[in-house]
Order: structure tokens, then C-alpha cells, then sequence
């Protein structure tokens, strides 16, 4: 059965937003928007991989390449630029979609650019040298400051004004919900700052930080890690906090990063949110880079000179080490597919594991093709290992199962002119406070365009514990359905949105971002993801359990170390 | 009800006819007198016009009157109508041939007399109505001395009531509503004097006038806020709201100003001294300017001035209002102060945000010799970016070598943050800054600066060709308002970035505490 109306807005939008919906009864139809359409990632190849699909190349088409990068998201592209930084050039990205960027897309329209993933990164404190030195080849940053911070270019920060919160039936500056909050509401905020503030100057016996950007550099001292044990809701309340308004702010800030609820994130996580980015006690969070479409430009940046070094629609299906060829079996054998699942190489060596097979899926001429490369950097989520590469689990011993992932819808609107204003102006992120969703972003903001037509960012993880079923049926909603629940959501805020949009397209992330649930972090599975099997090297952002570009970017750098030093 | 009662009350209602119509005949008057000297100045001339075309109108008016034979009631009716609608919509209908036709002394005057015929028409009609009711004398006296009552309450109302409360479009309305209430009332008080056919078509003409009026009437509220002539302080002789901001025109005995979304961006009285100080500073320290960038200033007025130097090859003005632009170059009087600026040959006008135009490298008639950079104060984000580090080095691109800039800064006075943000901003972006200032009296003390990326020259010539034309500055004059006062010594402010926008929290301090 499909879900009805009412049913699809409290699951997406939560219990409060359903008030504003009309009582039961007969309604027209509620308006919708001339144009749009349901967008999505290639499913296809994933799902008949999983349905056992195992292609097999011919004989003739192997390739011998010293290295294979299975992915070109953040994290596969990162390790390529790593490579390229350090003058090798011997490799090829794989990416199964049609498009590089994984979880970082963007779209055009006549007016601007716009998010459908990623969308900021904030600004790196000054330890973190490779991302400083990407910034500073892309131009965004542009010079470094007496005291070693990297100063960003203005136009690449977000502009003032930065974010507002639909509270009380008006916006108000801020995320905090301020208006009627009291004594005891502020001193909580306050002394919730003040233990934010607390973890940011902490720093263990070896001098690291509790809570470091690469997350790889932050501290394992037993104090930092315990904090992995409970929900971050949960170590609110133990430190006495039970203010409302503290609450939403942590609950809201989980799930903007995470896509979980502040009672599903470690608060290892919900504390990283907080004290990573933040350089000194009281020097407020970093200002955040974006630009009008996302974090894309950093893709493009990442792709520079790349050529045909990457090539999409190219969906690995299989990862196998295989021994040293035999002699007669160089080079392979007379033509003729082979029905076996065992390349020759593999089939005729019994030596240690010389080298990686790699076979890919053309997703346009549907034909199989084989790389046997030295080394390979599987730069795709974790869930997918134990899919395709071959005897994962009986190999390492390892398991996958505590990866989990959040599903993101991600709506974009195309308004014909602007909602009215009042007292607080449309700002970068447009939060509202009753609602699951995460509020909007305006991509017109960082582009100076201030009047008329503008494009609305809108996203909603979908973190509410809801039985699977009802995800299931979730991810099959229609796009009516789904632009009628983003068009609910905003209208609170904007009673005259229906008649302003004339399109509205909707994107659903099915595997969006990995789940830093209580105890992830600490986990002996995560911990034992980023160790090499064998030739086979592991970077993606699911190795962090939180889903950030810096932690993408920094497993890919770190990846094309490894590989490189596994070769000198 | 009796049928005695029936014959008196009706005629006590009619002299309260004649009250309504004697005041809405003078309002109408008084309404075109106003109009036509705010709008073409020369009050006496005007006025005198505008009520002799008026009162000879009524005479030829009354003289038409015995042109009416039979269905007097009706035609009384049908008059009140055409009153109703031609005195009730004759100021909308000015302002709007005003602003757009060449046309407006004609209308104006055939307006005039065209009601004073309906209004001329309407008391011998009514006499006549009456005159089976009355005896001759008792009906001359008790009509006219209700008629001059009209006109005395007409003159108090209007001056002291009517056109501060309401505004010159809304009276007019109000009163064109009163001519049509007194025409669908007629239709009662007269029914026996009406032919029963023409009842429901009469009635339903007067309610369709009455409804245009009404909408006509919220409409106006739209159109100009019921407030917003009284906080001006002067009459509104144009109003409209743009999809970027409200831009109101008013009008005094001394003179136009203009308001964009309320501040006031000039006065005709003075404006000269803000514009020749704003333009020629950089323009004369640039020698023989050719290309000449202006941002902002879409009302023309500064063009006027880069016009003067016989140098200028073209001019590249960019604001973001096409509704500002077109007014100034269709609006007479503001296409007269700024001497058709806008319509000269060598002037490209370009309708952009000047932040998302200066970002576009190249094209666009640069480089630039000079920049003159007049938007309005920084009181929001949208043109605190126009402030901008960022801002100030995307102009640079566009600047040829040497290039001066001059940026109008606000006051000093009021709000030194806000001015000496400005020059700190542009010495970020690279720029060498001369701070300096002027009086503009309907401004007070205000401020500017001018920039280059070169040292900014210590002694500025006029250009001889100009100098001439100029009313405020001179050599020493222009060299004097580099000398600041000890009042408006330097502060230290921060730098205004697009992730601070530090210069409109200064500008909203500033001004709040001044105010
Ligand atoms: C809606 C949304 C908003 C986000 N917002 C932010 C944000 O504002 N800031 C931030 O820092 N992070 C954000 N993130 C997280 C961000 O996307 C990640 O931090 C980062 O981009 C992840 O990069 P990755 O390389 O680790 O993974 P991915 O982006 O998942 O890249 C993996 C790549 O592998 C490819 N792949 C998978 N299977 C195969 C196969 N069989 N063969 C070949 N290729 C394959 C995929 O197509 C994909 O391109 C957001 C994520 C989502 C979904």
C-alpha cells in the first residue's frame, strides 16, 4: 500500500508539521509546480551486482596499469590529485555514474548553479597542510596570516547574511531558538559553550587534539573515546542539560552533518561537530567555504589534468588478488569467454598475491573489461567490499555490518521571484525549527544576485527510527508526493511558495552518508577498515564514520601514500 | 411611513445633496490648481488658470442647462455620474499623463473644464427639481447658502485635512465616491421623478462607478502608503514600487526629491553640491577623462555632470532599477534636472546589480579612466556588498591605469565608523584613498572619498571647460574639502568583507542613535 499524504509528511517532516496540514476530509488537490522530475543514482549495475551479476571480460580486453582507484568520489579523486601531487601519473579512476563527484553533484539552470549534495566545507585550521594547499591551488586561499592561519578569499566564504531559524511563526537570526528563551535556557547554551570550548584547548599527553580535522589526528586517549559510548542526546542529560532549546540546537546539528537525530549520534560525533572546527576556546566555529553549487568546484579542481585518467560509466564488478602469471600462461590464454569466475592468472598461481584484477562494467557498450594493476585504492562505501572484492570476509576476517547509512532527500526549487521578507533577510541557510527537514540554501546567495528568480536548496535526511517498510515505501514515492511534502515544509515559512515555484526536482540518496551511531567510531570493524588487504588500500569517508569532504579527502591522500611507499 | 414625511425628509436630504456637491466641485478645483503647480511649478499662473478654465467651464455649464428639457431627474443622476467619475479619477489620471505624456497641459485643462461643465450642470438642474417644492426666493437662498457652506468647508478640508491625511489620489477618490453616493441616493430621493425603466439600469451604472472608485481607492493604498506622504513630509508626485525597491518623487514649492525605499537621495535644491563634489574631483585629477564608469546612481544626475567635460567619449552606467532609470529619462522634471542625461548618445545604461556586473571580467566599456560610485548607504546586506574588499578589487579590473574612483560615504558626522570603513576597506583592496567632504544642506555634513591605485593627486584643477558651468565648487573650494575637520578625525574600524558585512552593523548603530 502506498503511503497516504499525512503519512509521508510525518515521516519526513516529523509530528509538528503535521498540524499545519488540513484536517481530513475532501481538499483539492494541493498545487504543484508545472515541471520536475525524481532524480537518483544509478541503480542498475548495483542492483543486478547484487542480484549475482558477475560479467566477464574477453581474453583481449586486459590491461596491465600499475594502479586502479575504484570510485571517483571526493575520496577516489583525492587520491588521484595526491598521485599527480607527487609526479605519478600511472593510474585510472573508475567511477560507475556518468559523473564524477559521488556525493558532490551540482546542477545548471539558465539563472545559476545549485547543490543536489555537498554543499560547505569550513575552513581548515592551519594543521591541516594538504587541504590548505588544494585550497591555495584552487585560489581559495590566498595568503597565510602572521599566525600561520590560512586566510580565505572573501567571495568563497559564505556571505553575511549566513543562516536564520523560522521559530514562533517568524525568522529570527541564528540557529538558536532565542526568542522567549529563558535564564535557565541561556545558561545551558552557555555552559554547553563553555564545554565546547573546554574540548577545543584539551589535549592529550602526546599534545593531539581531542578532536582533530582529519579526525585520523585526533586523540585516542580514553577520555575522548569513552565519549563514543552514549548519544550525544544522552551526555547532554547527564551533564544536567535538559533545556529544550539546547536540545533542538545539538539534535539539528546532528542531523545536518550526520543525518541523525542528537538520541542516534555518538557523542564522540555530536562533540566533533562542535569542538573539530573550532581553533581556540571562544573563537566561534570556522567560517564556512562554499560556493553557489556546492562543493563542486573542488571536484572540478580535484579532476584538473586528469584527462582520461578517469572514465565514467565504468562500474567495477569485481576486485580479485591473484599470484604471480605462470610462465605459460603470459600472455593469457587462446580466445574463448571463460565460464569460471577465476581469471587465469589466479587459477595458475599458488604464490603470494602479486597483483589486484579489476573488472569493470562499461555502463554505455555493456561490455566487460579486466585491469590487472600492483595496487588498488577502493575508494567506493564500505558496504560494497565484501560485494566485490573477492573472498573480503574469508581473507581478512573482517565484517561490514556496523556500517550503516542514512537515506537524504535533497529537493531543489526554482522560484520565479522571492517569498517576502521581513524583519531577518533570506540568508544562506534558511533553517525551520518545527520540522525534520533541514530548511533551505539559496544558491543565488555566494553570487551577489540579491533580486527576482533564485533556486532553493531543501534537504531532509530521513533519521526518524521508522520501521524499514515505511522506508522501503519512502524511497518509492512519487515525485507528486514527494514536491507536495517540500512544498508543505516551506510553506509555513512561506505561504506563497506554491505560486512561486516553476520547477521543482527531487533527488533521493539511498546510501547518502555513514551513521556515526554510539560505538561506531570505536569499533574494532571501523578500525579495521582502513588497514590495506594486501595490495588492496581502502579510502572513502565511511572509514571516519562521519561523512565529510575533509575525511574523504584525507583517506584518498593518505591511500596514494600508502601505494606509493608500497612501490619505492 | 407617512405620506406627509415623504415629501419633507427628501428635502432636507436634498440640501445635504447640494452641501456634498458644492465641496467635491470646489476639492476638484483646488485638487487641479495643486496638481498643476506642483507638477509645473508657477503657482499663480497655474492657479489662476486652472480656475478661471474652472469657473467659466460652470458658467457654460449652467448656460447648457436649458438644453435639458424633460427627465431633469434623470439627467441630474446621469451628471452626478459623469462627475463622480471624471473629478474622482482626475488625479490618478494626472499623475499618470504626467509621468508618461507630453500630453499633460492639455488634459490638464480640458479635465478642468470638463468637470466644471458636469459641476456647472448640476445646481440649475437641481433648482429646477425643487422649484415644485418651493417658492423662487426661499429655493435661491437655502441652495446657495448651502453651496457656499460647501465651499467654505471645501477650503478648510482641504488644505488641513484632505491632502495631509489622504493625499491629492486618494481625495480626489473620496471625493468622486461622494459624487457617486449622491447620484445611487438620488435614485431614491427622486424615484418619483424617474421613469421606472431607467431605475435599474441608473442604479446599476451608480454601483458600477461606485465599485470602480472603491478599487481604485485600495488600490492607491498600495500605490502610496496613507503614511508615507506624511513621514515625506511633501506632497508625492510619483510613486512606485519596483521589483528592487520603492522609489517615491515628491514635490514642495522649492523643489523635487527623490526617496528610494524611503531615504532621501536628493533634493533639486541642493543636489548640485552633492554632485558636483561627488563628480568632479576624480574627474578633473584625471586629465582628459574618456571612459567613465558610474555604478548606482540611475537618477542621472551625476551623468550630468561627467557630461560637461568635452573629453568624455562614453559612459557606462549601471543600477540595478530599470524602473529608476526609465524614470529619470522619461520623468520631465527629472529628465530636466539631469539636462536628458540619460538620452545622450554616449551613454550605455546597463540594468544590473552592480556587484554581479563588476564580477563579470572585461566587456562593458572599460577600462575605465574614472569610476564615480554612488549607491545608496549600506543599511542591508544586499548593498552592504557593494561596500565590499571583494567588491573594491573586482573594480579594479576594470579600472585603466591611474584611474580615480570617487564613492559617496555617507556622513562622516552621523556615522564615522561607516565612513572611515569605507576608506579602510578600499586601502585593502590596494587602493591609495583621499577622504573628503562637503555640505549638502538637506544632508548635512556628508562624505566621500577618492581613489586610485596610484597616490591620489594633492592639487586638483578644474578642468577650464567645466569650471564655468559649476555653482558650488572651484579650484580652492574642491582642494579645501580634502581638509577634514578635527570632528571627523580618522577611526579605527574593521575591514567590511562579504563574510562580515561589518559596514551595516556600523550604519544601523550609526544612524539608529542619530535618529
Ligand atoms: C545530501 C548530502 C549532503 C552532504 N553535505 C556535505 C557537506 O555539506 N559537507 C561535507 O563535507 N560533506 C557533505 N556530505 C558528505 C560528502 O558527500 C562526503 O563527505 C564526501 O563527498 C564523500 O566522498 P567519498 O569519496 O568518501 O564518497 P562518495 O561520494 O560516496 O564516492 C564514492 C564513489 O564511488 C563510486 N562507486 C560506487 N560503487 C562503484 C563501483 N562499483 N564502481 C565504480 N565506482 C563506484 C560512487 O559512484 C561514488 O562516486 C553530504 C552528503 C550528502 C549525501
Amino acid at each position: 500500500m502506498e503511503l497516504s499524504r499525512r503519512e509521508l509528511i510525518q515521516l519526513l517532516l516529523g509530528a509538528p508539521a503535521l498540524a499545519s496540514v488540513l484536517s481530513p476530509g475532501c481538499h483539492p488537490p494541493p498545487r504543484l509546480p508545472a515541471a520536475g522530475q525524481l532524480l537518483g543514482q544509478s541503480l542498475e549495475v548495483g542492483h543486478r551486482l547484487r542480484d549475482g551479476f558477475q560479467p566477464q571480460p574477453d581474453v583481449g580486453s586486459w590491461q596491465d596499469l600499475p594502479v586502479v582507484i575504484v570510485g571517483g568520489g571526493v575520496s577516489g579523486l583525492s587520491a588521484a590529485w595526491r598521485f599527480r601531487q607527487r609526479g605519478f601519473n600511472d593510474f585510472v579512476v573508475l567511477e560507475l555514474e556518468p559523473d564524477p563527484g559521488g556525493t558532490v553533484r551540482s546542477g545548471t539552470c539558465s539563472l545559476c548553479k545549485f547543490p543536489w549534495g555537498a554543499h560547505y566545507v569550513p575552513a581548515p585550521l592551519p594543521e591541516h597542510h594538504l587541504l590548505i594547499q588544494l585550497l591555495a591551488d584552487m585560489g581559495v586561499v590566498e595568503s597565510t596570516a602572521d599566525d600561520g592561519t590560512p586566510v580565505i578569499a572573501e567571495q568563497f566564504l559564505c556571505r553575511e547574511p549566513e543562516e536564520r531559524l523560522f521559530f514562533g511563526g517568524e525568522w529570527i537570526d541564528g540557529l538558536y531558538p532565542a526568542t522567549g528563551a529563558s535564564p535557565d535556557d541561556l545558561a545551558q547554551l552557555d555552559a554547553f559553550r563553555r564545554e565546547v570550548d573546554r574540548w577545543v584547548e584539551w589535549r592529550d599527553s602526546a599534545g593531539r587534539r581531542a578532536f582533530a580535522v582529519p579526525s585520523r589526528l585526533s586523540s585516542d586517549d580514553s577520555q575522548v573515546t569513552h565519549l563514543d559510548q552514549d548519544s550525544v542526546a544522552e551526555w547532554l542529560r547527564r551533564q544536567g542539560w535538559n533545556s529544550p532549546r539546547l536540545h533542538w540546537l545539538v539534535d539539528y546539528s546532528c542531523r545536518d552533518d550526520y543525518g541523525l537525530s542528537a538520541e542516534q549520534t555518538s557523542a564522540w560525533a555530536g562533540l566533533f561537530y562542535f569542538a573539530a572546527r573550532q581553533r581556540t576556546a571562544g573563537s566561534g566555529h570556522q567560517p564556512l567555504i562554499t560556493w553557489p553549487e556546492g562543493n563542486s568546484p573542488l571536484i572540478s579542481h580535484l579532476l584538473q589534468n586528469l584527462g582520461t585518467s578517469v572514465r565514467t560509466g565504468a562500474a567495477v564488478t569485481q576486485i580479485r588478488p591473484v599470484g604471480p602469471p605462470s610462465r605459460s600462461a603470459v600472455p593469457a590464454p587462446a580466445a574463448g569467454a571463460r565460464p569460471t569466475r577465476i581469471s587465469p592468472a589466479a587459477q595458475n598461481s599458488p604464490a603470494a598475491p602479486d597483483s589486484v584484477e579489476v573488472v569493470w562494467y562499461d555502463t554505455q557498450t555493456r561490455e566487460a573489461a579486466g585491469i590487472r594493476a600492483r595496487h588498488v585504492i577502493f575508494a567506493a562505501p564500505q558496504f560494497l567490499a565484501p560485494r566485490l572484492i573477492a573472498d573480503f570476509t574469508q581473507r581478512t576476517g573482517r565484517q561490514t555490518d556496523l556500517f550503516r547509512y542514512g537515506s537524504w532527500f535533497v529537493a531543489n526549487l526554482h522560484l520565479q521571484d522571492r517569498p517576502r521578507e521581513g524583519r531577518v533577510p533570506l540568508s544562506w541557510d534558511n533553517v525551520i525549527h518545527d520540522s525534520r527537514s533541514l530548511g533551505y540554501v539559496v544558491a543565488t546567495h555566494q553570487t551577489g544576485l540579491d533580486h527576482g528568480p533564485t533556486v532553493l536548496t531543501w534537504y531532509c535526511p530521513l533519521c526518524d527510527e521508522e520501521s524499514r517498510d515505511a522506508r522501503e515505501k519512502l524511497l518509492q514515492a512519487s515525485w507528486a508526493d514527494l514536491a507536495d511534502v517540500v512544498l508543505t515544509d516551506l510553506e509555513r515559512a512561506h505561504p506563497e511558495i506554491r505560486q512561486l515555484t516553476t520547477r521543482l526536482d527531487v533527488f533521493r540518496w539511498g546510501h547518502a552518508m555513514v551513521q556515526p551511531i554510539p560505538g561506531f567510531r570505536t569499533s574494532r570493524q571501523r578500525q579495521a577498515a582502513a588497514v590495506p588487504d594486501g595490495r588492496i588500500h581502502f579510502a572513502h569517508s565511511d572509514l571516519s564514520g562521519i561523512a565529510l569532504f575533509e575525511e574523504a579527502f584525507d583517506h584518498g591522500c593518505r591511500a596514494a601514500d600508502e601505494v606509493l611507499e608500497a612501490f619505492a | 411611513m407617512s405620506h406627509d414625511s415623504m415629501n419633507r425628509a427628501p428635502l432636507v436630504l436634498l440640501y445635504l445633496n447640494v452641501l456634498v456637491i458644492a465641496t467635491c466641485g470646489l476639492v476638484y478645483e483646488l485638487l487641479a490648481g495643486t496638481l498643476a503647480s506642483y507638477l509645473l511649478g508657477d503657482t499663480v499662473t497655474q492657479f489662476s488658470l486652472v480656475i478661471g478654465i474652472y469657473l467659466s467651464a460652470m458658467g457654460a455649464g449652467a448656460w447648457l442647462s436649458r438644453l435639458v428639457v424633460g427627465q431633469v431627474a434623470r439627467c441630474f443622476v446621469e451628471i452626478e455620474l459623469g462627475v463622480a467619475l471624471l473629478g474622482g479619477f482626475s488625479a490618478p489620471i494626472l499623475f499618470a499623463t504626467f509621468a508618461w505624456a507630453s500630453l499633460f497641459q492639455p488634459v490638464l485643462y480640458g479635465l478642468v473644464f470638463a468637470i466644471g461643465v458636469l459641476v456647472g450642470l448640476e445646481l440649475p438642474l437641481l433648482m429646477r427639481l425643487l422649484r415644485e417644492q418651493l417658492d423662487f426666493e426661499d429655493l435661491v437662498s437655502r441652495v446657495l447658502t448651502f453651496d457656499y457652506i460647501g465651499a467654505l468647508l471645501a477650503s478648510l478640508l482641504f488644505p488641513m485635512f484632505l491632502v495631509p491625511r489622504l493625499g491629492l489620489i486618494r481625495t480626489s477618490l473620496l471625493c468622486g465616491l461622494l459624487n457617486a453616493a449622491v447620484a445611487l441616493w438620488g435614485t431614491y430621493l427622486l424615484r418619483p421623478l424617474l421613469p421606472r425603466r431607467v431605475l435599474p439600469g441608473l442604479r446599476g451604472r451608480a454601483c458600477l462607478v461606485l465599485g470602480m472608485l472603491c478599487i481604485a481607492l485600495l488600490k492607491a493604498d498600495r500605490m502610496t502608503e496613507l503614511a508615507e506622504e506624511g513621514v515625506l513630509g511633501d506632497p508625492i508626485v510619483h510613486a512606485e514600487t519596483t521589483a528592487f525597491q520603492r522609489i517615491v518623487l515628491t514635490r514642495n514649492s522649492r523643489g523635487f526629491q527623490l526617496y528610494l525605499n524611503g531615504h532621501l537621495q536628493f533634493n533639486s535644491v541642493d543636489e548640485y553640491r552633492y554632485h558636483e563634489a561627488l563628480v568632479h574631483p576624480p574627474l578633473s585629477a584625471a586629465m582628459t577623462p574618456r571612459r567613465v564608469l558610474v555604478l548606482g546612481g540611475g537618477d542621472g544626475l551625476a551623468l550630468r555632470e561627467i557630461l560637461r567635460y568635452p573629453s568624455i567619449e562614453a559612459v557606462t552606467l549601471v543600477d540595478i532599477d530599470p524602473g529608476m532609470t526609465t524614470l529619470a529619462e522619461r520623468f520631465p522634471p527629472l529628465l530636466e534636472l539631469s539636462q536628458a542625461a540619460l538620452r545622450d548618445p554616449r551613454v550605455t545604461v546597463v540594468n544590473n546589480d552592480a556587484f554581479v556586473w563588476t564580477g563579470r571580467s572585461g566587456g562593458g566599456g572599460g577600462p575605465f579612466d574614472a569610476a564615480i560610485i554612488d549607491f545608496p548607504d549600506p543599511g542591508s546586506f544586499a548593498i552592504g556588498k557593494l561596500y565590499t574588499r571583494r567588491f573594491y578589487r573586482m573594480l579594479r579590473e576594470h579600472l585603466a591605469p591611474g584611474a580615480l574612483v570617487s564613492v559617496q560615504c555617507t556622513s562622516p558626522l552621523v556615522a564615522p565608523q561607516t565612513f572611515w570603513c569605507i576608506v579602510s576597506t578600499m586601502e585593502s583592496a590596494g587602493f591609495h584613498v583621499r577622504p573628503y567632504h562637503a555640505a549638502v544642506p538637506t544632508f548635512g555634513e556628508w562624505g566621500f572619498a577618492l581613489a586610485s591605485m596610484e597616490p591620489v593627486p594633492q592639487q586638483i584643477r578644474i578642468s577650464p571647460e567645466v569650471v564655468s558651468a559649476l555653482r558650488f565648487l572651484n579650484d580652492d573650494v574642491l582642494n579645501g574639502l580634502f581638509s577634514l575637520p578635527p570632528d571627523l578625525n580618522r577611526i579605527k574600524t574593521e575591514i567590511n568583507q562579504l563574510n562580515n558585512q561589518a559596514i551595516v552593523r556600523y550604519y544601523d548603530q550609526e544612524w539608529n542613535a542619530w535618529r
